[in-house]
């Protein structure tokens, strides 16, 4: 196998997460207009929420995704109702302080409790060698993991009567609500899942990397530039945009030193902001 | 009336005769971020000499005895919180000497701010050779600059493996390229193949990208790294993606005593130590490298790393430059630290006192250590080389 065959595979595997991580902010964004800013914090605190359960029950760590994205999204819901109902319908700069205010609570929180030193998921799946190249086990499953959470969502938006009412809203909140569809409900319901979504990313980035109450930073700009690369509100298309950012790290960094990879992801996000306003999908939203 | 007077000038003599008699030394701790394991070590070598010069009845100087003070504040691994507290330490805390903080670029900042203020700070954990040949007049480094590092480790394969293919993957920081660059020179003037050079940024947690590289230059040995949370984090991927190199020599980290916590993946790793317990120094002055060790690992219950027994040095030096001098007036500590020629359990300790380069350590040499396991089992650290100092064989190839 050759190097450059191994990277790609690397970046499918790494995409699945950046894809996950971004989708709840394309949902939240999406369906009720707001730039989610605890999205970091939330991924580090699903983070967290897997080295607590891991630590105490030190079962396979997948099983314990269940329990954190529960926990996520209740906690998404007591975060909507206290920081985001407030600000739905009123100018986007009250939303963005507003959850902006409780990323730094819960940053500042999260570094009284856990300080800033690196933390490990101390658990190992068997991995798959190819000639010199080895593909960590928690690599797959984590991918894997992320693939089967996207398309249950997906499942969920396009199947189900909740979903659907989701969808509803995100196109025409007054017109949902005369069908009789409860918008704060579905508000509510959405920010819970995308919040269960950001910490199902940060659980399953624990298994994969050391983490900090910080980390989440880095996947919280990822997921800007993926949900743009994906067009706002499009949960499913910010999976195949993460795999394709993943894709383009793969393939560059054989050519070029890893450090340079920020600015061609950035520089990637301003050329589709510019050449593709609504995102390589385009189209309408969730 | 006139005995009431007396009595408060007595007393207010008294206070202020007592109020000398101690010695404030500042510093920052990186008790959180990047840097935070490699600098608490360094940290506990302060306290641990502290701790013993004080219940000693403190450092007997010019017919005075003065107790020391520490003040030290959480500079969260951050450089602008380095500058503002090395001036709070100065300007409020009224600090007679500094420490430095730990790293090379945080000391680097520190030194501004000390230089700035005519202030003696003794550096530990810098390594890098730049900030010292700045002109600055009361810095002093401890450690064998970053030049030294690699050396031991290429002289040491040279022996096993004139022909080895080496990868140098390292943190872009200021420590780490000081401590590279002139080991890819090296390297190649030994007749190494240099089959892959790249640097990380500092936070870096996901290799994948890099160690697809490094395999791919069909690299046999890997140096590099940085601090103990990049260095940890590499040497449980190299070990995940079944990386089978036949030498891993990482920088500080595997120094460490939680390095213990990688399990296999620390097994062989190798690290440019400044300092081993095992390295056994006549010391010409403070206590001997035995006496250290386990002075250190009753108060902490775990052994010193080398990070440890630079702090517990660098205060044994500035002791000994206040015992000379007879006070802690600044020019007289300096001039007896420019004098400083001395064996300590550290080793030796010489200053170079020239303008372009003042405050670079000369005297200090290093060894190579390397994770091994003792006849039960157990994960030890011994030291591999030079062949005169060291206390097992070095394992080649560990895989």
């Amino acid at each position: 196998m050759s190097g450059t065959l191994a990277s790609l595979i690397d970046g499918v595997l790494v995409g699945c997460i950046y894809g996950l991580s971004a989708m709840g902010l394309s949902l939240i964004w999406g369906v009720m207009d707001v730039i989610n800013l605890t999205h970091g914090a939330m991924i580090a605190l699903g983070m967290f929420g897997m080295y607590l359960l891991f630590s105490a029950f030190t079962i396979n760590a997948y099983v314990l995704l269940l329990p954190v994205i529960a926990a996520g999204f209740l906690f998404g819901v007591a975060v909507y109702w206290i920081a985001v109902h407030w600000v739905i319908g009123r100018p986007i700069l009250l939303s963005l302080l507003s959850t902006f205010a409780v990323n730094m609570i819960i940053i500042g929180v999260g570094t009284a409790v856990w300080s800033t030193s690196p933390y490990n998921v101390n658990f190992n799946l068997p991995g798959v060698t190819m000639g010199r190249y080895t593909f960590t086990g928690n690599h797959i499953a984590a991918a894997i993991a992320a693939v089967v959470i996207a398309l249950a969502l997906q499942l969920f938006l396009y199947r189900t009567r909740l979903g659907k009412a989701i969808r509803a809203v995100a196109e025409n909140r007054e017109a949902a609500e005369l069908m009789g569809i409860s918008s704060a409900a579905v508000l509510t319901i959405a920010f819970g899942i995308g919040i269960a979504l950001a910490a199902a990313s940060g659980a399953l980035v624990s298994t994969l990397f050391p983490f900090t109450i910080l980390s989440g930073s880095a996947y919280e700009l990822k997921s800007f530039v993926v949900t743009v690369l994906a067009g706002l509100g499009k949960p499913f298309g910010a999976l195949v945009a993460g795999v394709l950012l993943g894709l383009l790290e793969g393939a560059v960094t054989p050519l070029i030193a890893v450090s340079w990879i920020p600015l061609i992801e950035f520089g990637l996000f301003v050329v589709v902001l510019v050449v593709f306003p609504r995102g390589i999908f385009g189209g309408a939203t969730a | 009336m006139k005995r009431l007077f007396a009595y408060v000038a007595f007393v207010l003599l008294a206070v202020s005769a007592f109020a000398q008699q101690t010695i404030t030394i500042g510093f920052t701790v990186s008790k959180t971020g990047s840097l935070n394991v490699d600098s608490m070590e360094q940290y506990r070598g302060f306290e641990l000499w502290r701790d013993q010069v004080n219940s000693a009845g403190g450092i007997k100087a010019g017919g005075k005895t003065y107790k020391i003070n520490l003040v030290n504040y959480d500079d969260e691994s951050n450089s602008k919180r380095v500058q503002q507290l090395y001036s709070r330490m100065i300007l409020q805390d009224k600090a007679d000497f500094l420490f430095s903080p730990y790293s090379s670029g945080l000391t680097a900042t520190a030194a501004v701010v000390t230089e700035q203020f005519g202030k003696i700070m003794l550096t530990t954990g810098a390594a890098e050779e730049k900030t010292y040949k700045l002109g600055n007049r009361y810095l002093y480094q401890m450690f064998a600059p970053a030049a030294d590092y690699l050396k031991t480790a290429l002289d040491a394969l040279k022996t096993k493996d004139p022909k080895a293919n080496v990868a140098f993957v390292y943190e872009d920081s200021a420590f780490s390229v000081a401590v590279v660059n002139p080991a890819k020179a090296y390297a190649q003037q030994l007749g190494f193949k240099v089959g892959f050079d790249e640097a990380y940024a500092p936070n870096t947690t996901d290799f994948s990208a890099i160690l697809d590289k490094v395999i791919a230059s069909k690299a046999t040995v890997l140096m590099g790294g940085g601090h103990y949370a990049d260095g940890s984090t590499l040497a449980r991927q190299l070990q995940a993606r079944k990386a089978a190199m036949k030498m891993i020599v990482l920088l500080v980290a595997p120094d460490s005593p939680q390095w213990v916590e990688l399990g296999d993946a620390g097994q062989g790793v190798m690290v440019p130590s400044q300092w081993e317990p095992q390295t056994a120094f006549k010391a010409q002055y403070g206590p001997t490298g035995t006496a250290f060790d386990k002075a250190y690992s009753a108060k902490y219950n775990t052994p010193p790393s080398y990070e440890s027994a630079g702090g517990y040095a660098a205060g044994l030096i500035l002791q000994r430059a206040i015992e000379q001098t007879g006070g802690t007036d600044t020019a007289k500590v300096a001039q007896a630290l420019n004098g400083t020629d001395i064996t300590t359990f550290w080793g030796r300790t010489k200053f170079a006192t020239a303008q372009n380069d003042h405050g670079l350590q000369t005297g200090h040499s290093m060894v190579l250590a390397q994770w091994q396991k003792d006849k039960a089992g157990k994960p030890v650290k011994q030291v591999a080389w030079p062949p005169e100092a060291k206390s097992a064989n070095m394992v080649y190839p560990i895989h």
